[in-house]
Protein backbone atom coordinates (compact mmCIF):
# COMPACT_ATOMS: atom_id res chain seq x y z
CA UNK A 1 0.00 0.00 0.00
CA UNK A 2 2.76 2.78 1.09
CA UNK A 3 5.31 3.73 -1.68
CA UNK A 4 8.98 3.85 -0.86
CA UNK A 5 9.87 7.53 0.54
CA UNK A 6 11.94 8.85 -2.59
CA UNK A 7 13.04 12.14 -1.69
CA UNK A 8 12.94 13.57 -5.57
CA UNK A 9 9.11 13.11 -5.60
CA UNK A 10 7.84 16.31 -6.53
CA UNK A 11 6.07 18.30 -3.30
CA UNK A 12 2.46 19.18 -4.40
CA UNK A 13 2.16 21.59 -1.07
CA UNK A 14 4.62 22.78 1.45
CA UNK A 15 2.94 24.22 4.45
CA UNK A 16 5.36 26.16 6.28
CA UNK A 17 4.55 27.21 9.96
CA UNK A 18 0.86 27.68 9.23
CA UNK A 19 -0.59 29.73 12.43
CA UNK A 20 -4.83 30.10 12.38
CA UNK A 21 -7.15 31.37 14.85
CA UNK A 22 -11.07 31.96 14.85
CA UNK A 23 -11.32 35.09 16.48
CA UNK A 24 -9.04 34.31 19.38
CA UNK A 25 -9.19 30.97 19.46
CA UNK A 26 -6.47 29.21 17.52
CA UNK A 27 -7.31 26.06 15.88
CA UNK A 28 -3.72 25.58 14.02
CA UNK A 29 -0.18 26.46 15.66
CA UNK A 30 2.83 26.16 13.67
CA UNK A 31 2.27 23.41 11.05
CA UNK A 32 4.76 22.32 8.98
CA UNK A 33 3.77 19.09 5.89
CA UNK A 34 4.68 18.36 2.87
CA UNK A 35 1.99 16.82 0.52
CA UNK A 36 3.61 14.77 -2.25
CA UNK A 37 1.94 14.42 -5.91
CA UNK A 38 0.28 11.37 -6.81
CA UNK A 39 -0.08 10.23 -3.28
CA UNK A 40 -3.24 9.86 -0.62
CA UNK A 41 -2.34 12.04 2.75
CA UNK A 42 -4.75 10.89 5.45
CA UNK A 43 -5.20 13.63 8.56
CA UNK A 44 -6.74 11.89 11.02
CA UNK A 45 -6.65 13.12 15.22
CA UNK A 46 -9.64 13.24 17.40
CA UNK A 47 -13.04 15.94 17.02
CA UNK A 48 -11.66 19.56 17.66
CA UNK A 49 -7.89 18.67 16.61
CA UNK A 50 -7.77 21.09 13.56
CA UNK A 51 -8.00 18.91 10.69
CA UNK A 52 -10.96 19.62 9.04
CA UNK A 53 -9.67 23.61 9.36
CA UNK A 54 -6.41 22.26 8.01
CA UNK A 55 -7.79 21.12 5.28
CA UNK A 56 -9.72 23.87 4.62
CA UNK A 57 -6.90 26.25 4.45
CA UNK A 58 -5.53 24.90 1.49
CA UNK A 59 -8.01 26.27 -0.96
CA UNK A 60 -8.80 29.05 1.37
CA UNK A 61 -11.94 27.34 1.72
CA UNK A 62 -11.74 28.59 5.25
CA UNK A 63 -11.94 32.49 4.79
CA UNK A 64 -15.36 31.74 4.06
CA UNK A 65 -16.03 32.18 7.95
CA UNK A 66 -15.60 35.99 8.70
CA UNK A 67 -13.23 35.68 11.85
CA UNK A 68 -10.52 33.36 10.70
CA UNK A 69 -6.83 35.25 10.30
CA UNK A 70 -3.81 32.77 9.40
CA UNK A 71 -0.11 33.36 9.33
CA UNK A 72 2.63 31.53 7.75
CA UNK A 73 3.09 30.09 4.36
CA UNK A 74 1.30 27.66 2.48
CA UNK A 75 3.61 27.04 -1.39
CA UNK A 76 1.36 25.34 -3.58
CA UNK A 77 4.02 24.25 -6.39
CA UNK A 78 6.07 26.77 -5.26
CA UNK A 79 3.76 29.65 -4.98
CA UNK A 80 2.74 31.27 -1.88
CA UNK A 81 -1.20 30.50 -1.51
CA UNK A 82 -1.84 33.71 0.58
CA UNK A 83 0.43 35.93 -1.84
CA UNK A 84 -1.60 38.69 -3.22
CA UNK A 85 -1.24 37.76 -7.15
CA UNK A 86 -2.98 34.37 -6.06
CA UNK A 87 -6.70 34.70 -7.19
CA UNK A 88 -8.59 32.38 -5.41
CA UNK A 89 -11.06 31.12 -7.61
CA UNK A 90 -8.05 29.89 -9.88
CA UNK A 91 -6.65 28.03 -6.98
CA UNK A 92 -10.05 25.95 -6.42
CA UNK A 93 -10.23 25.23 -9.63
CA UNK A 94 -6.44 23.39 -9.24
CA UNK A 95 -7.78 21.75 -5.40
CA UNK A 96 -10.98 20.74 -5.69
CA UNK A 97 -13.03 19.85 -2.79
CA UNK A 98 -15.38 16.77 -1.73
CA UNK A 99 -17.33 18.00 1.51
CA UNK A 100 -18.77 15.97 3.97
CA UNK A 101 -22.13 15.82 3.00
CA UNK A 102 -22.63 14.93 -0.51
CA UNK A 103 -24.04 18.44 -1.64
CA UNK A 104 -25.20 18.19 -5.58
CA UNK A 105 -27.08 21.27 -6.66
CA UNK A 106 -30.53 21.05 -7.22
CA UNK A 107 -30.02 20.39 -11.11
CA UNK A 108 -30.02 17.26 -13.27
CA UNK A 109 -26.75 15.08 -13.04
CA UNK A 110 -25.60 16.53 -15.96
CA UNK A 111 -25.81 19.66 -14.91
CA UNK A 112 -24.09 19.12 -11.68
CA UNK A 113 -21.10 17.45 -13.15
CA UNK A 114 -20.62 20.72 -16.01
CA UNK A 115 -21.47 23.13 -13.30
CA UNK A 116 -17.29 24.18 -13.38
CA UNK A 117 -16.54 24.13 -16.62
CA UNK A 118 -19.41 25.87 -17.57
CA UNK A 119 -18.70 29.17 -15.10
CA UNK A 120 -15.31 28.63 -16.45
CA UNK A 121 -16.59 29.79 -20.27
CA UNK A 122 -17.01 26.22 -21.83
CA UNK A 123 -20.14 26.15 -23.77
CA UNK A 124 -19.29 23.90 -26.42
CA UNK A 125 -22.40 21.41 -25.87
CA UNK A 126 -20.18 18.29 -27.21
CA UNK A 127 -17.05 19.60 -25.22
CA UNK A 128 -19.77 19.89 -21.96
CA UNK A 129 -20.92 16.32 -23.51
CA UNK A 130 -17.28 14.73 -23.37
CA UNK A 131 -16.51 16.20 -19.75
CA UNK A 132 -19.53 15.03 -18.00
CA UNK A 133 -18.68 11.26 -19.73
CA UNK A 134 -15.04 11.29 -18.71
CA UNK A 135 -15.69 12.74 -15.16
CA UNK A 136 -18.96 10.34 -14.31
CA UNK A 137 -16.85 7.49 -15.58
CA UNK A 138 -13.10 8.49 -13.52
CA UNK A 139 -15.91 8.71 -10.62
CA UNK A 140 -16.79 5.42 -11.62
CA UNK A 141 -20.55 6.33 -11.88
CA UNK A 142 -21.12 6.38 -15.48
CA UNK A 143 -22.66 3.13 -16.26
CA UNK A 144 -24.76 3.91 -13.34
CA UNK A 145 -25.96 7.06 -14.32
CA UNK A 146 -25.96 7.07 -18.38
CA UNK A 147 -29.76 6.72 -19.02
CA UNK A 148 -30.70 9.20 -16.71
CA UNK A 149 -28.48 12.44 -17.28
CA UNK A 150 -30.97 14.46 -17.13
CA UNK A 151 -32.71 13.28 -13.89
CA UNK A 152 -32.25 15.59 -10.75
CA UNK A 153 -29.63 14.89 -8.66
CA UNK A 154 -31.69 14.22 -5.75
CA UNK A 155 -33.07 11.34 -6.80
CA UNK A 156 -29.63 8.97 -6.44
CA UNK A 157 -28.73 7.14 -3.18
CA UNK A 158 -25.97 9.42 -0.42
CA UNK A 159 -22.88 7.10 -2.09
CA UNK A 160 -23.88 8.09 -5.53
CA UNK A 161 -24.57 11.27 -4.58
CA UNK A 162 -21.06 11.69 -2.81
CA UNK A 163 -19.39 10.00 -6.38
CA UNK A 164 -21.49 12.37 -8.10
CA UNK A 165 -19.84 15.66 -6.03
CA UNK A 166 -16.47 13.72 -7.15
CA UNK A 167 -17.21 13.78 -10.77
CA UNK A 168 -18.60 17.22 -10.31
CA UNK A 169 -14.94 18.13 -8.53
CA UNK A 170 -13.06 15.79 -11.97
CA UNK A 171 -14.35 17.96 -14.40
CA UNK A 172 -12.46 21.07 -13.93
CA UNK A 173 -9.76 18.80 -14.13
CA UNK A 174 -7.95 19.36 -10.77
CA UNK A 175 -4.91 18.93 -9.96
CA UNK A 176 -5.01 18.20 -5.93
CA UNK A 177 -8.22 16.77 -4.22
CA UNK A 178 -8.96 17.40 -0.77
CA UNK A 179 -11.59 15.35 1.00
CA UNK A 180 -13.39 16.37 4.10
CA UNK A 181 -14.50 13.02 5.86
CA UNK A 182 -16.63 12.29 2.61
CA UNK A 183 -17.45 8.76 3.62
CA UNK A 184 -19.13 9.72 7.24
CA UNK A 185 -22.25 10.16 5.67
CA UNK A 186 -22.01 6.50 4.04
CA UNK A 187 -22.94 3.42 4.75
CA UNK A 188 -19.96 0.51 4.53
CA UNK A 189 -20.87 -0.45 0.95
CA UNK A 190 -20.74 3.03 -0.86
CA UNK A 191 -17.40 3.95 1.72
CA UNK A 192 -15.96 0.80 0.19
CA UNK A 193 -16.54 2.15 -2.92
CA UNK A 194 -15.61 5.50 -2.48
CA UNK A 195 -12.07 3.96 -1.11
CA UNK A 196 -11.78 2.08 -4.32
CA UNK A 197 -11.99 4.94 -5.97
CA UNK A 198 -9.76 7.18 -4.25
CA UNK A 199 -7.20 4.04 -4.75
CA UNK A 200 -7.72 4.55 -8.77
CA UNK A 201 -7.61 8.35 -8.52
CA UNK A 202 -4.53 8.49 -7.04
CA UNK A 203 -2.52 7.62 -10.21
CA UNK A 204 -3.46 11.23 -11.78
CA UNK A 205 -4.67 13.61 -9.00
CA UNK A 206 -2.81 14.50 -5.39
CA UNK A 207 -5.57 13.65 -2.80
CA UNK A 208 -5.18 14.91 1.12
CA UNK A 209 -8.58 13.39 3.03
CA UNK A 210 -9.32 13.79 6.50
CA UNK A 211 -11.30 11.16 8.32
CA UNK A 212 -12.41 10.22 11.38
CA UNK A 213 -11.92 6.44 10.36
CA UNK A 214 -8.25 4.91 11.71
CA UNK A 215 -9.16 2.05 9.27
CA UNK A 216 -9.43 4.24 6.41
CA UNK A 217 -6.47 5.80 7.14
CA UNK A 218 -4.67 2.69 7.13
CA UNK A 219 -6.11 1.32 4.02
CA UNK A 220 -6.35 4.27 1.24
CA UNK A 221 -3.56 6.48 2.88
CA UNK A 222 0.57 6.74 1.96
CA UNK A 223 1.02 8.33 4.60
CA UNK A 224 -0.38 9.84 7.73
CA UNK A 225 -0.27 13.35 10.08
CA UNK A 226 -2.17 12.94 13.60
CA UNK A 227 -3.26 16.36 14.50
CA UNK A 228 -3.97 16.66 18.07
CA UNK A 229 -5.58 20.10 19.69
CA UNK A 230 -4.37 21.96 16.36
CA UNK A 231 -0.69 20.75 16.68
CA UNK A 232 1.02 18.41 13.88
CA UNK A 233 2.07 15.62 16.16
CA UNK A 234 3.68 13.57 13.89
CA UNK A 235 3.34 13.07 10.50
CA UNK A 236 4.77 9.88 8.59
CA UNK A 237 4.20 7.18 6.01
CA UNK A 238 0.98 5.29 7.25
CA UNK A 239 2.93 2.27 7.71
CA UNK A 240 5.15 4.09 10.32
CA UNK A 241 2.69 5.08 12.00
CA UNK A 242 0.60 2.99 12.37
CA UNK A 243 3.17 0.39 12.95
CA UNK A 244 5.39 2.20 14.84
CA UNK A 245 4.73 5.74 15.90
CA UNK A 246 7.12 7.56 17.52
CA UNK A 247 4.92 10.19 19.44
CA UNK A 248 3.20 8.18 23.11
CA UNK A 249 -0.12 10.55 22.14
CA UNK A 250 0.20 9.14 18.15
CA UNK A 251 0.42 5.44 19.81
CA UNK A 252 -2.62 6.13 22.13
CA UNK A 253 -4.69 7.42 19.52
CA UNK A 254 -3.88 4.79 16.66
CA UNK A 255 -4.90 2.08 19.38
CA UNK A 256 -8.36 3.92 20.70
CA UNK A 257 -7.38 4.93 24.57
CA UNK A 258 -8.39 8.00 23.41
CA UNK A 259 -10.61 10.54 21.45
CA UNK B 1 -27.88 7.54 45.73
CA UNK B 2 -30.98 6.70 48.14
CA UNK B 3 -34.53 7.96 46.01
CA UNK B 4 -36.22 10.89 47.10
CA UNK B 5 -39.92 9.88 47.75
CA UNK B 6 -41.28 13.65 48.05
CA UNK B 7 -40.58 14.35 44.29
CA UNK B 8 -42.74 11.33 43.01
CA UNK B 9 -45.07 12.30 45.61
CA UNK B 10 -45.69 15.34 44.28
CA UNK B 11 -46.15 14.47 40.86
CA UNK B 12 -48.09 11.86 41.49
CA UNK B 13 -50.53 14.30 43.80
CA UNK B 14 -50.33 17.30 40.73
CA UNK B 15 -50.99 14.68 37.91
CA UNK B 16 -54.02 13.11 39.56
CA UNK B 17 -55.59 16.45 40.44
CA UNK B 18 -54.73 18.20 37.17
CA UNK B 19 -57.96 19.36 35.36
CA UNK B 20 -58.91 17.44 32.11
CA UNK B 21 -61.37 20.00 31.33
CA UNK B 22 -58.77 22.40 29.58
CA UNK B 23 -57.44 19.84 27.44
CA UNK B 24 -60.89 18.96 26.48
CA UNK B 25 -62.56 22.66 25.87
CA UNK B 26 -58.93 24.55 24.86
CA UNK B 27 -59.11 22.87 21.41
CA UNK B 28 -62.82 23.57 20.47
CA UNK B 29 -62.14 27.04 21.86
CA UNK B 30 -58.77 26.89 19.47
CA UNK B 31 -60.69 25.88 16.35
CA UNK B 32 -63.45 28.79 16.94
CA UNK B 33 -60.91 31.03 17.12
CA UNK B 34 -59.82 29.38 13.51
CA UNK B 35 -62.98 29.53 12.31
CA UNK B 36 -63.67 33.21 12.50
CA UNK B 37 -61.30 33.95 9.32
CA UNK B 38 -62.98 31.09 7.10
CA UNK B 39 -66.42 32.35 7.85
CA UNK B 40 -65.28 35.73 7.14
CA UNK B 41 -64.12 35.27 3.84
CA UNK B 42 -67.62 32.89 3.38
CA UNK B 43 -69.36 36.07 4.06
CA UNK B 44 -67.85 38.42 1.95
CA UNK B 45 -67.71 36.17 -0.76
CA UNK B 46 -71.99 35.75 -0.29
CA UNK B 47 -72.52 39.58 0.05
CA UNK B 48 -70.25 40.36 -2.84
CA UNK B 49 -72.20 37.76 -4.63
CA UNK B 50 -75.37 38.25 -3.83
CA UNK B 51 -75.41 42.30 -4.62
CA UNK B 52 -73.14 41.60 -7.99
CA UNK B 53 -75.90 39.13 -9.22
CA UNK B 54 -78.35 42.13 -8.83
CA UNK B 55 -75.83 44.72 -10.72
CA UNK B 56 -75.67 41.70 -13.13
CA UNK B 57 -78.94 41.40 -13.32
CA UNK B 58 -79.76 45.25 -14.37
CA UNK B 59 -76.50 45.39 -16.63
CA UNK B 60 -76.21 43.57 -19.47
CA UNK B 61 -72.61 41.88 -20.05
CA UNK B 62 -71.77 43.37 -23.72
CA UNK B 63 -71.67 46.88 -21.25
CA UNK B 64 -70.16 44.87 -18.57
CA UNK B 65 -67.09 44.70 -20.84
CA UNK B 66 -66.97 48.25 -22.59
CA UNK B 67 -64.77 50.39 -22.59
CA UNK B 68 -67.41 53.20 -21.32
CA UNK B 69 -67.73 54.19 -17.96
CA UNK B 70 -69.88 56.77 -16.39
CA UNK B 71 -72.14 55.68 -13.82
CA UNK B 72 -73.66 58.88 -13.20
CA UNK B 73 -74.68 60.70 -16.25
CA UNK B 74 -77.88 60.59 -18.12
CA UNK B 75 -77.58 57.77 -19.66
CA UNK B 76 -75.06 55.75 -17.16
CA UNK B 77 -73.02 52.79 -18.83
CA UNK B 78 -70.90 50.61 -16.67
CA UNK B 79 -68.02 49.39 -18.87
CA UNK B 80 -65.24 47.83 -16.49
CA UNK B 81 -62.56 47.81 -18.62
CA UNK B 82 -61.10 51.27 -17.93
CA UNK B 83 -60.63 50.24 -14.43
CA UNK B 84 -58.81 46.78 -15.49
CA UNK B 85 -56.70 48.94 -17.33
CA UNK B 86 -55.81 51.52 -14.76
CA UNK B 87 -55.31 48.56 -12.25
CA UNK B 88 -52.99 46.59 -14.55
CA UNK B 89 -50.36 49.63 -15.56
CA UNK B 90 -50.47 50.47 -11.92
CA UNK B 91 -49.60 47.19 -10.74
CA UNK B 92 -47.30 46.75 -13.60
CA UNK B 93 -45.18 50.01 -13.07
CA UNK B 94 -45.13 48.68 -9.01
CA UNK B 95 -43.60 45.27 -10.34
CA UNK B 96 -41.27 47.11 -12.70
CA UNK B 97 -40.22 48.89 -9.84
CA UNK B 98 -40.44 46.30 -6.90
CA UNK B 99 -39.32 43.16 -8.63
CA UNK B 100 -35.60 44.25 -9.52
CA UNK B 101 -34.97 46.15 -6.76
CA UNK B 102 -36.57 43.81 -4.20
CA UNK B 103 -34.33 41.10 -5.84
CA UNK B 104 -31.21 42.93 -5.52
CA UNK B 105 -31.71 43.80 -2.04
CA UNK B 106 -32.57 39.95 -1.11
CA UNK B 107 -29.47 38.89 -2.80
CA UNK B 108 -27.36 41.53 -1.20
CA UNK B 109 -28.51 40.66 1.71
CA UNK B 110 -28.27 37.35 1.70
CA UNK B 111 -25.10 36.62 -0.02
CA UNK B 112 -23.06 40.01 0.56
CA UNK B 113 -23.79 42.06 3.38
CA UNK B 114 -21.87 40.96 6.58
CA UNK B 115 -23.99 39.97 9.50
CA UNK B 116 -23.41 43.51 10.74
CA UNK B 117 -24.69 45.27 8.04
CA UNK B 118 -28.02 42.48 7.80
CA UNK B 119 -29.08 43.65 11.27
CA UNK B 120 -28.55 47.31 10.45
CA UNK B 121 -30.39 47.00 7.05
CA UNK B 122 -33.62 44.62 7.81
CA UNK B 123 -35.32 46.06 10.50
CA UNK B 124 -34.87 49.55 8.38
CA UNK B 125 -36.27 47.99 5.68
CA UNK B 126 -39.15 46.56 7.38
CA UNK B 127 -40.24 49.99 8.75
CA UNK B 128 -40.77 50.72 4.49
CA UNK B 129 -43.77 48.18 5.10
CA UNK B 130 -45.13 49.55 8.03
CA UNK B 131 -45.78 53.00 6.63
CA UNK B 132 -49.29 53.47 6.35
CA UNK B 133 -50.38 53.67 2.60
CA UNK B 134 -51.69 57.04 2.83
CA UNK B 135 -48.45 58.40 3.60
CA UNK B 136 -47.29 56.72 0.66
CA UNK B 137 -50.43 57.75 -1.64
CA UNK B 138 -49.73 61.36 0.18
CA UNK B 139 -45.96 61.47 -0.90
CA UNK B 140 -46.68 59.97 -4.22
CA UNK B 141 -48.89 63.17 -4.98
CA UNK B 142 -47.15 66.23 -2.95
CA UNK B 143 -43.44 65.42 -3.78
CA UNK B 144 -42.74 61.97 -6.46
CA UNK B 145 -45.63 63.73 -9.03
CA UNK B 146 -44.06 67.36 -9.00
CA UNK B 147 -40.61 65.91 -9.03
CA UNK B 148 -41.55 63.73 -11.92
CA UNK B 149 -43.53 66.92 -13.72
CA UNK B 150 -39.96 68.66 -14.06
CA UNK B 151 -38.96 64.99 -16.36
CA UNK B 152 -41.94 64.96 -17.83
CA UNK B 153 -43.64 68.19 -19.02
CA UNK B 154 -46.21 66.53 -20.08
CA UNK B 155 -47.50 65.27 -17.01
CA UNK B 156 -50.65 65.71 -15.33
CA UNK B 157 -51.15 66.39 -11.58
CA UNK B 158 -52.94 62.85 -11.38
CA UNK B 159 -51.10 60.33 -13.01
CA UNK B 160 -50.15 56.70 -13.05
CA UNK B 161 -46.47 56.71 -13.30
CA UNK B 162 -46.24 58.21 -9.88
CA UNK B 163 -48.09 56.24 -7.73
CA UNK B 164 -47.05 53.06 -9.85
CA UNK B 165 -43.52 53.95 -8.70
CA UNK B 166 -44.48 54.43 -5.12
CA UNK B 167 -46.07 51.45 -4.79
CA UNK B 168 -43.40 49.95 -5.73
CA UNK B 169 -41.46 51.35 -3.30
CA UNK B 170 -43.92 50.15 -1.16
CA UNK B 171 -43.65 46.63 -2.24
CA UNK B 172 -40.04 45.95 -2.03
CA UNK B 173 -39.40 44.86 1.46
CA UNK B 174 -42.24 42.45 1.00
CA UNK B 175 -40.42 40.92 -2.46
CA UNK B 176 -36.70 41.65 -0.59
CA UNK B 177 -37.58 39.82 2.85
CA UNK B 178 -39.47 36.54 1.25
CA UNK B 179 -36.65 36.24 -1.60
CA UNK B 180 -34.20 36.41 1.46
CA UNK B 181 -35.80 34.18 2.90
CA UNK B 182 -35.65 31.95 0.49
CA UNK B 183 -32.67 32.04 -0.08
CA UNK B 184 -31.24 31.59 3.37
CA UNK B 185 -33.15 28.10 3.00
CA UNK B 186 -30.72 26.85 0.57
CA UNK B 187 -28.31 24.66 2.51
CA UNK B 188 -24.55 26.36 2.82
CA UNK B 189 -23.27 23.25 1.77
CA UNK B 190 -24.21 24.14 -1.56
CA UNK B 191 -22.68 27.06 -1.35
CA UNK B 192 -19.13 25.63 -0.60
CA UNK B 193 -19.62 23.41 -3.13
CA UNK B 194 -20.34 25.82 -5.50
CA UNK B 195 -17.02 28.19 -4.03
CA UNK B 196 -14.92 24.90 -4.25
CA UNK B 197 -15.09 24.72 -7.64
CA UNK B 198 -13.53 27.96 -8.14
CA UNK B 199 -17.16 30.27 -8.24
CA UNK B 200 -17.28 33.81 -7.14
CA UNK B 201 -19.99 35.15 -4.91
CA UNK B 202 -22.12 36.86 -7.39
CA UNK B 203 -21.94 33.04 -9.38
CA UNK B 204 -22.70 31.33 -6.50
CA UNK B 205 -25.61 33.95 -5.98
CA UNK B 206 -27.12 33.80 -9.51
CA UNK B 207 -25.98 30.26 -10.74
CA UNK B 208 -26.84 28.11 -7.15
CA UNK B 209 -28.95 29.76 -4.89
CA UNK B 210 -31.20 32.33 -7.05
CA UNK B 211 -32.41 28.78 -8.97
CA UNK B 212 -32.62 26.33 -6.31
CA UNK B 213 -34.62 29.92 -4.08
CA UNK B 214 -36.82 30.11 -7.34
CA UNK B 215 -40.20 29.10 -6.20
CA UNK B 216 -39.95 31.11 -3.05
CA UNK B 217 -39.03 33.90 -5.00
CA UNK B 218 -41.81 33.78 -7.77
CA UNK B 219 -44.01 33.14 -5.01
CA UNK B 220 -43.26 36.40 -3.73
CA UNK B 221 -43.09 37.71 -6.88
CA UNK B 222 -46.91 36.75 -7.26
CA UNK B 223 -47.81 38.22 -3.82
CA UNK B 224 -46.65 41.51 -4.63
CA UNK B 225 -48.67 41.84 -7.67
CA UNK B 226 -51.76 40.83 -5.64
CA UNK B 227 -50.62 43.42 -3.05
CA UNK B 228 -50.13 46.35 -5.98
CA UNK B 229 -53.90 45.14 -7.69
CA UNK B 230 -55.66 45.53 -3.85
CA UNK B 231 -53.47 48.78 -2.97
CA UNK B 232 -55.81 51.43 -2.54
CA UNK B 233 -54.60 54.40 -0.69
CA UNK B 234 -51.93 55.48 -3.03
CA UNK B 235 -54.07 55.22 -6.31
CA UNK B 236 -56.94 56.84 -5.45
CA UNK B 237 -54.80 59.82 -4.05
CA UNK B 238 -52.31 60.09 -6.74
CA UNK B 239 -53.97 58.32 -9.58
CA UNK B 240 -57.19 60.53 -9.93
CA UNK B 241 -60.51 59.08 -10.96
CA UNK B 242 -60.60 59.16 -14.71
CA UNK B 243 -62.84 56.93 -16.35
CA UNK B 244 -61.22 57.75 -19.80
CA UNK B 245 -60.29 54.53 -21.39
CA UNK B 246 -56.33 54.91 -22.57
CA UNK B 247 -53.14 54.34 -22.72
CA UNK B 248 -51.15 57.09 -21.52
CA UNK B 249 -49.84 56.23 -18.35
CA UNK B 250 -48.72 60.10 -17.99
CA UNK B 251 -52.36 61.12 -17.11
CA UNK B 252 -54.86 60.16 -14.57
CA UNK B 253 -56.88 56.86 -14.66
CA UNK B 254 -59.16 55.11 -11.62
CA UNK B 255 -58.11 51.78 -10.48
CA UNK B 256 -61.27 49.01 -9.23
CA UNK B 257 -60.23 49.90 -5.89
CA UNK B 258 -60.01 53.65 -6.57
CA UNK B 259 -63.26 53.35 -7.80
CA UNK B 260 -64.61 51.40 -4.97
CA UNK B 261 -63.62 54.70 -2.49
CA UNK B 262 -65.28 56.97 -5.02
CA UNK B 263 -68.82 55.70 -4.80
CA UNK B 264 -68.19 54.51 -1.08
CA UNK B 265 -67.70 57.73 0.28
CA UNK B 266 -71.15 58.79 -1.16
CA UNK B 267 -72.26 59.65 -4.55
CA UNK B 268 -74.19 55.88 -5.08
CA UNK B 269 -77.48 55.56 -3.23
CA UNK B 270 -78.29 52.49 -1.87
CA UNK B 271 -80.39 50.39 -4.29
CA UNK B 272 -79.16 51.97 -7.38
CA UNK B 273 -77.07 50.18 -10.44
CA UNK B 274 -74.12 52.25 -8.96
CA UNK B 275 -74.29 51.34 -5.72
CA UNK B 276 -74.68 47.47 -6.91
CA UNK B 277 -71.86 47.92 -9.22
CA UNK B 278 -69.40 48.32 -6.38
CA UNK B 279 -69.90 45.04 -5.26
CA UNK B 280 -69.42 43.49 -8.93
CA UNK B 281 -65.98 45.91 -8.77
CA UNK B 282 -65.41 44.40 -5.10
CA UNK B 283 -65.90 40.88 -6.35
CA UNK B 284 -63.34 41.17 -9.49
CA UNK B 285 -60.68 42.38 -7.22
CA UNK B 286 -61.76 39.58 -4.96
CA UNK B 287 -61.35 36.95 -7.64
CA UNK B 288 -58.13 39.04 -9.01
CA UNK B 289 -56.72 38.46 -5.96
CA UNK B 290 -57.41 34.96 -5.50
CA UNK B 291 -56.21 34.12 -8.46
CA UNK B 292 -52.92 35.20 -7.88
CA UNK B 293 -52.67 33.88 -4.57
CA UNK B 294 -53.66 30.46 -5.67
CA UNK B 295 -51.07 31.29 -8.78
CA UNK B 296 -48.17 31.43 -6.16
CA UNK B 297 -49.28 28.19 -4.50
CA UNK B 298 -48.92 26.86 -7.68
CA UNK B 299 -45.63 28.02 -8.47
CA UNK B 300 -43.98 27.65 -4.89
CA UNK B 301 -45.30 23.81 -5.50
CA UNK B 302 -44.45 23.31 -8.99
CA UNK B 303 -41.02 25.01 -9.03
CA UNK B 304 -39.91 23.79 -5.60
CA UNK B 305 -36.49 22.31 -6.36
CA UNK B 306 -35.91 19.21 -4.27
CA UNK B 307 -32.96 19.30 -1.67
Amino acid sequence: MTNAVNENEKLVYEVKGLNLWYGNDQALKDVHLDIKKNEVTAIIGPSGCGKSTFIKTLNRMIENIPVVRTSGEILYHGENIFDKSIRVEELRTRVGMVFQKPNPFPKSIFENVVYGPKIHGIRDKKLLMEIAETSLRSAALWDEVKDRLNDNAYGLSGGQQQRLCIARCLAVQPDVILMDEPTSALDPIATYKIEELVDQLKAEYTISIVTHSMQQAARISDRTAFFLMGELIEFDTTETIFSNPRDQRTEDYITGRFG
Amino acid sequence: MEKDIRVRQIIQKNISEKSRFADRIMPVFFFLMASVSVLTTFGIVATLTTDAVKFFQAVPLREVFSTRLSPLSATPSFGILPLINGTIFTSLIAMVVAVPMGLAAAIYLSQFATEKMRKVLKPVMEVLAGIPTIVYGFFAYSFVTPLLMRLLPGLGAKNVISPGIVMGIMIIPLVASLSEDAMNAVPNIMREGALGLGSTKLEVALKVVIPAAISGIMSSIVLAISRAIGETMIVTIASGSSKNFSFDITQSMQTMTGYIVEFTSGDAASGTTGYYSLYAVGLLLFAFTLLMNQMAHHISRKYREEY
